[in-house]
């Protein structure tokens, strides 16, 4: 069973967090898919290479050639906040 | 105590590609923002990334500038971090197998030659761009996102400040020589992470190394790394010790300062890009890359002391910068006395260049121009000094010197008739000077000499002039 | 023969008719949208639908047919599109609140495909939320609900592309794989779906879930629309670099061609115990209708099958939870309104705009990543999965297909499985290798049991889909299995 501060740890990791109530379920939740991915230790890969790939292939290169851009305004369609032409956030702190 | 100085680099040179890593946007600098920009160098969902061949290939050209091994196989790997100006919430970056490891930079150290180990040299994308506005807030421009990038890292073989700066000279000189990027600090073009510390050479005991970032001018590197050397050696004399952090320099308080520490150590979670899949780097495409290396800084040095019969000192200082050489030989193409052409090159451009802070590639002439005036000159048209004048204004309007020389009349006399008649009233206005030189003071021609220089206004030729007072007074 | 309603043709027909002007394409379109007016309240198959342009786009069908100009493959031929693929201009959204308003301003390589070849875009399909989950519970918006008993789920992710299809909403839809997100709702939903070989469909504008696994699939009442699809959205694309640059196939030329002698192997594995024993019982039927059609069957073994799904869970978390750390506030979708600094901008955003599943998933693969963990979770997940492809690659040398049920189970009610993930991702267990190793497959009818659909799956080795399609064919064609269409109102209908 994984630990609630592992649990935090992680979820720092990975930009989210979750209030007191949650946590519990959830470390429950997580501990049983843990637990059972595990089941691949039962596996001898001391020979085997890892597969990233299924195909095989070697990397097809682009020219260096300029293609339009995209319209500004579509770039900054989606954005949630804007001004002058920017996609605007709060200080974001070095 | 002696304390030796360890200093290693962290530089990020952006591609002189048209194109970005992964997308087709421009690369150009200095567009309105958000104006480059498509799905891929936006992150947005559903966009893939295809590689740039030219960036690789540049990443090859570096290499093997540098004397590094060129990987055969090779793979772009995800970096995971978040921060605002990632677009994807990871870099794609080259992990455990970058396309150049090892290798050299070769600078020179108390005049003898000293050769600095790279780590190795890998591609990456760049990050957007943030400014802050009055208000606290941080706007973000993405044109800089996805730009294709190298980084270089080098051992810690550098134990000197002024051994960093030379590092970064051949580093920069030799990526513009060979047209890799323009490694302009100013633009954001070259950037410098700099790691040091010292070691107190009897007990063999190391400060902590400290790391600084977002300095931006060679000259910045100097004093940061002169300051902090400064700082670990006071530390450690007092039996304390630097705490591993990274800082900042800061240019108006001349001192480095702390920046926000992060919290704890970065775990990027690398794996090899799943969007993207391997690179072959065949024997074939690296000699076709080398069969067309431009000439090298060491090269050029050469060819000028045995093509131009130029001095070591000479080759040395016109072969600087690839633009300085090109300019020296554009020139040369009009001139017959190359050493002239160095003369006039290293004396009066170079200097008026460091007063102006300015490069060879932003003068207002060119080279065919500058060939014009020198011949003027050695025909005899204009005089020494006029033709210093004369390069003057070319600087200051651009104009050519023939055009110069005609508006504002600065054909040299070559008429004798005419300089006698000068030389003959100056010789009357004063008796003293004659009288003197009579008795033997010799000096006193110079002054002649320059009185009639005055009247014509340096445009009567001094030869001719020499010779005539000496004539007249002779005769007299 | 009993004349057909326009919904009840198959695309492929439909495009013929539309082709002889027989029918025209407003026609049809107004047809679609008065089912999808009847149907939806039931279904609940789309998160948008595009009526205004779709009409739009009828118009100018009717006028280039009128015109004698040359006409797309597909002219006129409405397709539903899974909400996680993009479309210029129309709100995509994965069925995610983080993305709820999001409009892309490009579409997909294969929505430009479809559109050049004439197709209408009908509307977005609903889907478990960013495609992590087999039932379509996991939508942030909606449930859509089984066509064939609206109180049981229609398998996932691509529950709504199914859906619609089965419940004669669209004629062809697109859905996506990653673990049998295409194959697994076909079953649940009666109705045919192609996973195809990954690198054959184009990714580029799919969003993405696991890069390495993630293809493009298409779903039909038969086999030949599948394929008459697969035709227009498969080919090379050079905007993605893992798509494969080989000759364009035509997948409906060979499609009735006999299988006499094909070789078809039977895994054990696949249906041993956790797969329901009337569906093992079902399929072994079905295994004699292929005899009958002259091909072979065999008993073999895949013995690395156990491993597939906890080997699937790893890699698939882990390419995600590096794929979703896009979704931030920053640039496009949801922003949370709480939050001091730049931190908690990006912890409030993605806490409250993720669902649980997509949290834990995302917690999973940045587990199996993490500094410590790569080796023994992700790296070992990727070696078994070359272990896995060794065994299919043996059995390929020697079979020309494996055929095997493509669910263990019957579609389950709604809430059934929610409070137990393990058991949700048990739906999988028997679709996950096929993507883990690159394969194709394909998902066909082979009957009811207890009045819902079951589905038999036929894999075939990488780019080999003529032989899959040519056997789902020839079994769709011979083997008796009726079709019966789903029952919304409580009428029986028989084609």
């Amino acid at each position: 069973m994984i630990s609630k501060e592992e649990v935090k740890h992680i979820a720092e990791l990975s930009r989210l967090k979750f209030n007191e109530e949650e946590i519990e379920d959830f470390t429950r939740k997580f501990s049983e898919v843990l637990e059972y991915v595990e089941k691949l230790k039962e596996v001898d890969t001391e020979k085997a290479e890892p597969m990233y790939e299924v195909n095989s292939l070697i990397q097809l290169m682009r020219e260096d050639k300029v293609k339009e851009s995209i319209p500004k305004e579509d770039t900054l369609l989606n954005a949630p906040d804007k001004e002058f032409g920017y996609f605007k956030l709060p200080k974001v702190v070095e | 105590m002696k304390y030796k100085t360890l200093i290693g680099l962290e530089i990020h040179v952006e591609l002189m590609t048209k194109s970005k890593l992964f997308c087709g946007c421009s690369t150009e600098f200095g567009g309105e923002a958000n104006t480059h920009c498509c799905p891929v160098c936006l992150g947005l969902p559903g966009a893939l990334p295809v590689i740039n061949k030219k960036a690789v290939e540049y990443c090859i050209k570096a290499g093997l500038a540098f004397n590094c091994n060129i990987a055969k196989i090779t793979k772009m790997d995800r970096k995971n971090y978040f921060y605002p100006d990632l677009v994807k919430g990871y870099q794609i970056s080259q992990y455990d197998v970058p396309i150049c490891s090892g290798g050299y930079v070769e600078i020179e150290s108390e005049d003898k030659p000293k050769k600095i180990r790279l780590i190795r040299i890998h591609v990456e994308e760049d990050t957007g761009k943030s400014i802050h506005s009055e208000k606290g807030e941080t706007l973000m421009d993405f044109n800089r996102s996805g730009v294709p990038l190298i980084e270089i890292v080098t051992e810690p073989d550098m134990n000197s400040p002024e051994e960093a700066r030379s590092f970064l000279e051949k580093l920069k000189a030799t990526l513009r020589y060979i047209e890799v990027s323009d490694c302009k600090m100013e633009e954001g073009s070259l950037r410098c992470d700099v790691n040091i510390n010292v070691v107190e050479e009897s007990t063999g005991k190391k400060s902590k190394i400290i790391e600084m970032k977002n300095i931006n001018s060679f000259k910045g590197v100097v004093k940061a790394l002169e300051y902090e050397e400064k700082r670990h050696r006071e530390l450690l004399s007092q039996g304390k010790d630097t705490v591993r952090e990274t800082r900042r320099w800061d240019e108006i308080r001349n001192e480095t300062v702390v920046m926000r520490r992060k919290e704890g150590v970065s775990d990027y979670r690398y794996f090899p890009e799943p969007d993207l899949v391997k690179m072959e780097i065949k024997g074939e495409w690296i000699e076709n890359i080398r069969k067309n290396f431009p000439e090298l800084p060491q090269e050029k040095k050469e060819r000028f002391m045995q093509e131009y019969g130029l001095p070591e000192y000479d080759s040395e200082v016109l072969t600087g910068t690839k633009e300085l050489a090109d300019f020296f030989e554009k020139t040369s193409k009009y001139v017959d006395d190359y050493k002239q052409v160095s003369n006039w090159i290293m004396g009066d451009i170079l200097r008026r260049l460091k007063d102006e802070d300015m490069q060879i590639e932003d003068i207002r002439f060119n080279p065919m121009e500058f060939a014009e005036l020198l011949n003027m000159v050695n025909k005899g048209e204009v005089g020494n000094n006029i033709g210093k004048k004369v390069l003057k204004e070319m600087f200051e309007t651009g104009q050519s010197p023939k055009d110069i020389v005609r508006d504002k009349g600065l054909i040299q006399m070559n008429d004798e008739e005419e300089i006698k008649d000068i030389v003959n009233t100056v010789i009357t206005q004063n008796p003293q000077s004659v009288a003197d030189f009579k008795n033997g003071k010799n000096r006193a021609i110079g002054f002649l000499v320059g009185q009639v220089m005055k009247k014509t206004k340096g445009k009567a030729n001094p030869q001719i002039v020499n010779k005539l007072i000496l004539e007249i007074i002779k005769a007299k | 023969m009993k004349q057909l309603k326009i919904i009840e043709i198959s695309a492929k027909e439909l495009a013929e008719r539309i082709k002889s002007k027989e029918i025209s394409s407003e026609e049809v379109i107004k047809a679609y949208f008065e089912r999808i007016e009847e149907a939806e309240e039931k279904v609940d198959a789309f998160i948008t639908l595009t009526k205004e342009d779709a009409l739009k786009s009828a118009k100018k069908t009717d006028e280039k047919i009128s015109r004698g100009e040359k006409l797309g493959a597909i002219e006129g031929v409405p397709v539903a599109i899974k909400d996680n693929i993009v479309t210029k201009g129309i709100k995509t959204t994965c069925a995610s609140k983080i993305l709820e308003n999001f409009i892309p301003p490009y579409n997909a390589t294969v929505v430009d495909k479809i559109k050049n070849e004439g197709g209408i875009i009908i509307g977005k399909t609903n889907m478990d939320e960013f495609a992590m989950g087999s039932s379509t519970e996991n939508s942030r918006f909606k449930n859509t609900k089984n066509p064939y008993d609206l109180s049981r789920v229609p398998g996932g992710s691509s529950g709504g592309s199914a859906a619609a299809v089965a419940s004669l909403e669209a004629p062809l839809a697109l859905g996506s794989e990653t673990g049998g997100s295409v194959r697994q709702p076909a079953s649940f939903c009666g109705v045919v779906g192609i996973k195809p070989t990954y690198g054959l469909v184009s990714r580029y504008g799919l969003i993405a879930f696991a890069s390495s696994l993630d293809q493009i699939g298409t779903l039909g009442r038969n086999v030949e629309d599948c394929a008459f699809i697969l035709n227009v959205i498969s080919g090379y694309d050079d905007k993605d670099s893992t798509s494969v640059n080989m000759v364009k196939k035509d997948y409906m030329k060979y499609l009735s061609e006999d299988i006499k002698g094909m070789k078809i192997a039977l895994p054990k594995e696949y249906f041993g115990e956790g797969v329901d024993k009337n569906i093992s019982e079902r399929i072994r039927e079905s295994a004699r209708a292929f005899e009958k059609l002259g091909a072979t069957i065999e008993e073999v073994s895949l013995p690395y099958t156990q491993y597939a799904l906890p080997c699937y869970y790893l890699i698939a978390t882990s390419e995600a939870s590096s794929n979703l750390a896009r979704f931030d506030g920053i640039r496009y979708g949801y922003r949370a309104k709480d939050y001091s600094d730049i931190n908690e901008l990006y912890i409030n955003t993605r806490s409250q705009g993720f669902g649980e599943e997509v949290k834990r998933r995302i917690m999973l693969g940045t587990y199996s990543l993490s500094s410590g963990y790569y080796d023994a979770y992700y790296k070992k997940a990727q070696k078994v999965r070359g272990l896995l492809k060794k065994d299919f690659d043996k059995i390929f040398e020697k079979y020309d297909l494996i055929l095997s049920p493509t669910s263990p189970t019957l579609p389950f009610r709604i809430g059934e499985r929610l409070d137990d993930p393990v058991s949700m991702y048990m739906a999988d267990v028997l679709t996950v290798s096929v993507n883990l190793t690159g394969c194709c497959a394909i998902s066909v009818p082979c009957g009811y049991i207890e009045n819902l659909p079951v589905g038999l799956q036929l894999i075939g080795n990488r780019f080999n889909e003529e032989k899959i399609l040519r056997a789902a064919y020839a079994f769709e064609k011979n083997s008796g299995t009726e079709k019966i269409l789903p029952d919304l109102r409580g009428e029986e209908n028989e084609i």
